[in-house]
Parts: structure tokens; C-alpha cells; sequence
């Protein structure tokens, strides 16, 4: 089982990355995927964040306990649910907007600019989906296959190709950044 | 009789429970809801917006809660499928028309998605603490159908049975969800048309000149007309006899009032629907509905870790109360924990039904979140470890409670 939060501000797509993966995990990889949102009276630009929790079997509790994976685009959003992550887990942030303190634990940590690839890749908005592919080479809680396939139902026709590119600017960064992290883990 | 293929959205969603139930009363062949939007049952509005122009369904946003119950309850006169959808303050506010609906036997769907009360309470967050209100909500003797769903999918499913049971029965549903399972976002799968059955309306097909509006059949329930098709129809929220017309008299209050408890009561088996896991040998049982029943779960497996002896009851159905069945229960378990998101509703009609034959343990939860599945354990093991008779309900203490009260307020000298 893998509990992930999704943590950032109204107006990047924090719902909706939980929503992408999870559609991928429970319609495309077969698994159990329970996705749930939280929101305070503020919209765009107000804290903002999504749980996910995949697991082989049914998900009993349906919030997250002690995060597996923290997922950060926001400076507050890093801030609040640092606490709440397992001593195992992993943290993956966006590296131009948020300073990560001394790790805890075991956790480790992986950064990219994704809102920076999205930029170069013609439109903001898409940093969630450069996270998103980060996610998928990193963590493997859902298989690149099934991400690609509920990417383009989850997003508009007209920027699925946009949404594909971002995808896979953040996988190979990703493919990369584990590969990094394993051979350093090696010496 | 199959679902008109038209509402059916057949495939495999990734859709949360709000959504879900609009889903559900599309497929199930509703035509119109009128609400007045609020947190957290929007997204179902929207569901309903969204899709419903292309399923021929209408909906109305109007003034406030009380217009929108009773446009549903006008529509549903004139001969289509009807449902609003309201949460905390609304379903207060729709209480007098429950009532309405409910004597003129009116077949409706209510959706509440329950958030954290009194008043305004905790508007984005969850709670189970409308459910005594499901019961009693408005003045009068009358019984209706409460549903309490766990997850998008049963809110898909028990939508489309909701409104199967309002026509069956004629008598407004409500399907009693939350916030949690609202704002919950799961695979959905949406069969096709063929696959779901809906019940249609008890439509009067007899000579015009014999109808009477209110006169039963064997099962307790009248046949229906719709207004405008040329039959005689006299429809008042005063008790009525069997064509319509006010009775005053107690003798006729009794026989004319009394089929509408009645007509639930006597089809109670046909209508309850329970979960029911492990019960056979066990010492405690863990007695839930909607979220509740979920997380309990993670509750009960952790506590056959520790080797307890426990099953559990679920109440798909809340209401009718499944008297017998706990009844029954009672005289083999050792007691009954029952964890819901509120300080006590439920948990009576158990007691009612233990009769002091099994020890009743109340988890309780404020709201704003669910319960701890260890606070639940805890209190399976309490349970299963007393062997005295304790008169009166037990309140288990939970951590949350413990954290924020040292375990409940007192009064100071």
C-alpha cells in the first residue's frame, strides 16, 4: 500500500494530479485507488491538497496516516505535511519552489523544476503533469503505461499532446534522477 | 423493467461519490431535480447539469430548500422520477416537506451528503449526525427509507435502488451519505442499460370512474396517477381517506394515518438490506453504516490480530431498523460496538434492541474526519474483555477525545 499527498496551491492541478494517478492506478493497473481532496474556502491560489491511497487490496481508511510519498509545489504546502510523512518515505518537490529542510529519517528526496520544463515547454500549467511523470519513474506506484493512458482522458483534447511531452520531460528527468540516486546510494 | 439506455453512462469512471449518485439518478431514469447548491453535494448537482440536458433530464436551481423540495414533489405528480440534493442546513430546512411527501406518498429521492452540524457546522467536511433527523426529521407518524452508501460505486448502485424503492413503496428515500464518501474518488463502473433494473411508477390502469388515489393494494401501497391524464385527483397534506378527502375523527386518523407506517413496517424484510460478516461465533459485533462501516473494518481486522472473536452488521439500510436481526443478535454476542460520526443517534436503536442482553459500546466522532480504525479495535477489546452486564450505553474514550478534553468535559463544582 503507498499513501501519497499531493500538496501545493489552488490553480496547479494538485486535484488534479491526484485524480490522473489515480484513475491510472485503479482503471489501467488494476488496482485500488482512492483519491480524496481537501480544500479550504479559498480557490486559486489558497493551500490546496490531494491524498491518494493505492493498495493491491480494497482501501479500508480512506486518508492518509503517514504519507509514503509527498509530492510538493508549494513552499506551505512542504511545510504542512513534512510532519505527516512515514521516516521511509520519499519526498519529491518542485526545486524552484520549495527549500526543503534536513531530511528526517530515512526519507529521501528528489527535486526538479518541473514548473521551470513546463515553462520551456510553452505553458505553466502543465507542471503538474512534468511532476507527474517525475512521479511515475521514481516512485512506480503506477506503471508508465497506465499513466499514459489516463493522461490524454483527463485533460482537454487540445493540450493532450502538451500534456504527453510534459509527461515525458518529467519521466526521463526521472528515469535519471533514480538512477542518479541509486549509484550514489552504491558508493 | 430495464433502464431507458439514454441515462445510462455505461463505462468505467474515475469519479467521486457525488458525482456518482448523479450518475445513479440519471441511469435509474430521473427527469428532474431542483436544489439549491451547497457544500459538499455540489459535485452531484453538477453531474446532473453537466449530463442531464443530454439525457433529457431538467434541473432547476431554485430560491432555497424549501422551493426545491417542493418542486420535486410537484413533478414527481405530474409523472416523472424526482430528486434534490442538499446537505446540513438544507435537509433541515426540507424537513416539513419530507412530511408532505410523505402523506401524499409521493416517491422521491432525497441525496444528503452529510457534513459536520449544527447550523453551519463544518460545511467541507464530514459527519453522520443527520440520521436520528432522517428518522424523525418532520412532525407526524410517518416511516420512509434511509440508504447509507460506503463508496462511489454503492453511491452509483443504491441511488439507482433508491429510486427503485420510492416507486415501489411510494414514500420519499433517503440516501444518507457523507462527506468522505461524497468528496471520495474511486473506480466506478457504470454496466450497461440492460444490466440495471428500475422499477417503474405504480401507475392506475383501471376505468376513470373507480379510481380512488389513496385506496391500497394487497401490499399496502396505492396506485398512482399522474395530474393532467383525466383522472380525479384531490391531494392534500390533511389526513385523507381513500379518495383524497380529509378525515378528522380519530377513528379514520387511525385507520388512514396508520398506513403509512404501516406500509413500510409490514414490508420491512422485503426492504432492509444488512452486511453481514463473522457474526456466527462472535463475541462482539461491530454494528455501522456508510463511512463508518468502511473504516470499521481496519478496526475489526486489527483486533482478530490480537485473536478477538468479532463480527460485523452493516446497515445498508438504516431505516426501517432491522429489529429482529439485532434482537437476534443480542442473545449470542457479548456486545455491540458501534462507531459513528456523532455523539450518539444510532447507537439508541441498538441499545433498544440489546434490551440489556449484550453490553453496548458507542465509539464516538465529533465529525470534520473519521475514525481512528485503533480507537475502534480498542473498543472491541474493551468489549470482548467485560463480563459484567453494564445497564445503559458504554462511551468508549477515544484518542481524539482523550487529546482534546482528557476524556470528556465535567462539571466543576
Amino acid at each position: 500500500m503507498a499513501e501519497i499527498r499531493f500538496a501545493g496551491y489552488g490553480g496547479q492541478g494538485i486535484i488534479r494530479s491526484g485524480i490522473i494517478a489515480g484513475r491510472a492506478a485503479s482503471i489501467y493497473d488494476n488496482k485500488h485507488a482512492t483519491m480524496s481532496q481537501s480544500f479550504g474556502p479559498e480557490a486559486r491560489g489558497g493551500a490546496c491538497s490531494s491524498q491518494l491511497v493505492v493498495s493491491e487490496s480494497k482501501v479500508l481508511y480512506p486518508y492518509i496516516t503517514n504519507s509514503d510519498i509527498l509530492v510538493a509545489m508549494s513552499q506551505a504546502g512542504y511545510d504542512k505535511f513534512e510532519p505527516e510523512m512515514s521516516e521511509q518515505g520519499m519526498l519529491l518537490y518542485d526545486e524552484d519552489l520549495v527549500k526543503p529542510k534536513q531530511l528526517r529519517g530515512n526519507i529521501t528526496a528528489y527535486a526538479i523544476p518541473a514548473t521551470r520544463f513546463a515553462e520551456e515547454l510553452g505553458n505553466k500549467i502543465v507542471a503538474n503533469v512534468v511532476m507527474l511523470g517525475f512521479f511515475t519513474a521514481i516512485t512506480e506506484v503506477v506503471s508508465h503505461d497506465a499513466m499514459k493512458k489516463a493522461l490524454p482522458e483527463s485533460v482537454p483534447e487540445k493540450a493532450v499532446e502538451l500534456n504527453l511531452k510534459a509527461f515525458d520531460r518529467g519521466y526521463n528527468f526521472g528515469l535519471e534522477a533514480a538512477k542518479k540516486q541509486g549509484d550514489s546510494k552504491k558508493n | 423493467m430495464k433502464a431507458d439506455p439514454r441515462g445510462v453512462l455505461t463505462g468505467v469512471y474515475y469519479i467521486d461519490g457525488d458525482v456518482a449518485a448523479g450518475y445513479g439518478a440519471l441511469a435509474a431514469g430521473c427527469k428532474f431535480v431542483a436544489g439549491y447548491p451547497i457544500t459538499p453535494s455540489t459535485e452531484a448537482f453538477e453531474a446532473i447539469c453537466h449530463r442531464g440536458p443530454q439525457v433529457g433530464a431538467v434541473f432547476i436551481q431554485m430560491e432555497d430548500e424549501l422551493g426545491s423540495i417542493s418542486a420535486i414533489i410537484g413533478a414527481t405528480w405530474s409523472g416523472v422520477k424526482t430528486m434534490t440534493i442538499t446537505s446540513g442546513p438544507g435537509y433541515s430546512l426540507m424537513q416539513e416537506c419530507i412530511g408532505f411527501g410523505a402523506m401524499l406518498e409521493t416517491p422521491f429521492v432525497l441525496l444528503n451528503i452529510q457534513r459536520g452540524g449544527p447550523s453551519t457546522g463544518v460545511p467541507t467536511k464530514t459527519g453522520q449526525a443527520d440520521m436520528m433527523q432522517s428518522r424523525w426529521g418532520s412532525h407526524g407518524d410517518y416511516e420512509l427509507i434511509a440508504i447509507a452508501p460506503e463508496s462511489p460505486q454503492e453511491m452509483f448502485d443504491y441511488t439507482i435502488k433508491a429510486f427503485n424503492l420510492a416507486e415501489k413503496y411510494r414514500c420519499p428515500i433517503m440516501i444518507m451519505s457523507d462527506e468522505c464518501v461524497g468528496h471520495m474518488t474511486e473506480k466506478v463502473v457504470i454496466p450497461e442499460a440492460d444490466k440495471i433494473e428500475v422499477e417503474p411508477r405504480r401507475l392506475y390502469t383501471g376505468p376513470a370512474e373507480d379510481y380512488l388515489p389513496f385506496k391500497p393494494e394487497p401490499d399496502l401501497v396505492p396506485k398512482m396517477a399522474k395530474a393532467g391524464d383525466g383522472l380525479k385527483l384531490y391531494i392534500t397534506g390533511q389526513t385523507h381517506d381513500e379518495r383524497g378527502y380529509p378525515v378528522k375523527d380519530a377513528e379514520y386518523k387511525s385507520k388512514y394515518g396508520r398506513r403509512l407506517v404501516d406500509k413500510i413496517r409490514l414490508n420491512k424484510d422485503k426492504i432492509i438490506e444488512l452486511k453481514e460478516e463473522g457474526t456466527d461465533n462472535a463475541d462482539v459485533i461491530v454494528v455501522s453504516y456508510g463511512i463508518s462501516s468502511r473504516v470499521a473494518i481496519k478496526g475489526v481486522e486489527l483486533a482478530r490480530e490480537k485473536g478477538i472473536k468479532v463480527g460485523t452488521l452493516r446497515l445498508v439500510t438504516v431505516w426501517p431498523f432491522p429489529d429482529e436481526k439485532m434482537s437476534e443478535l443480542a442473545k449470542k454476542a457479548k456486545a455491540f460496538v458501534v462507531p459513528e460520526i456523532n455523539y450518539g443517534q444510532v447507537v439508541y436503536d441498538v441499545a433498544r434492541c440489546a434490551h440489556g442482553r449484550a453490553n453496548v459500546v458507542l465509539v464516538p466522532h465529533g465529525g470534520a474526519g473519521v475514525h481512528n480504525p485503533n480507537d475502534i479495535a480498542d473498543a472491541i477489546e474493551m468489549a470482548a474483555k467485560e463480563d459484567k452486564k453494564i445497564e445503559g450505553l458504554i462511551e468508549f474514550k477515544t484518542r481524539l477525545e482523550k487529546s482534546v478534553f482528557e476524556g470528556g468535559f465535567k462539571l466543576k463544582e
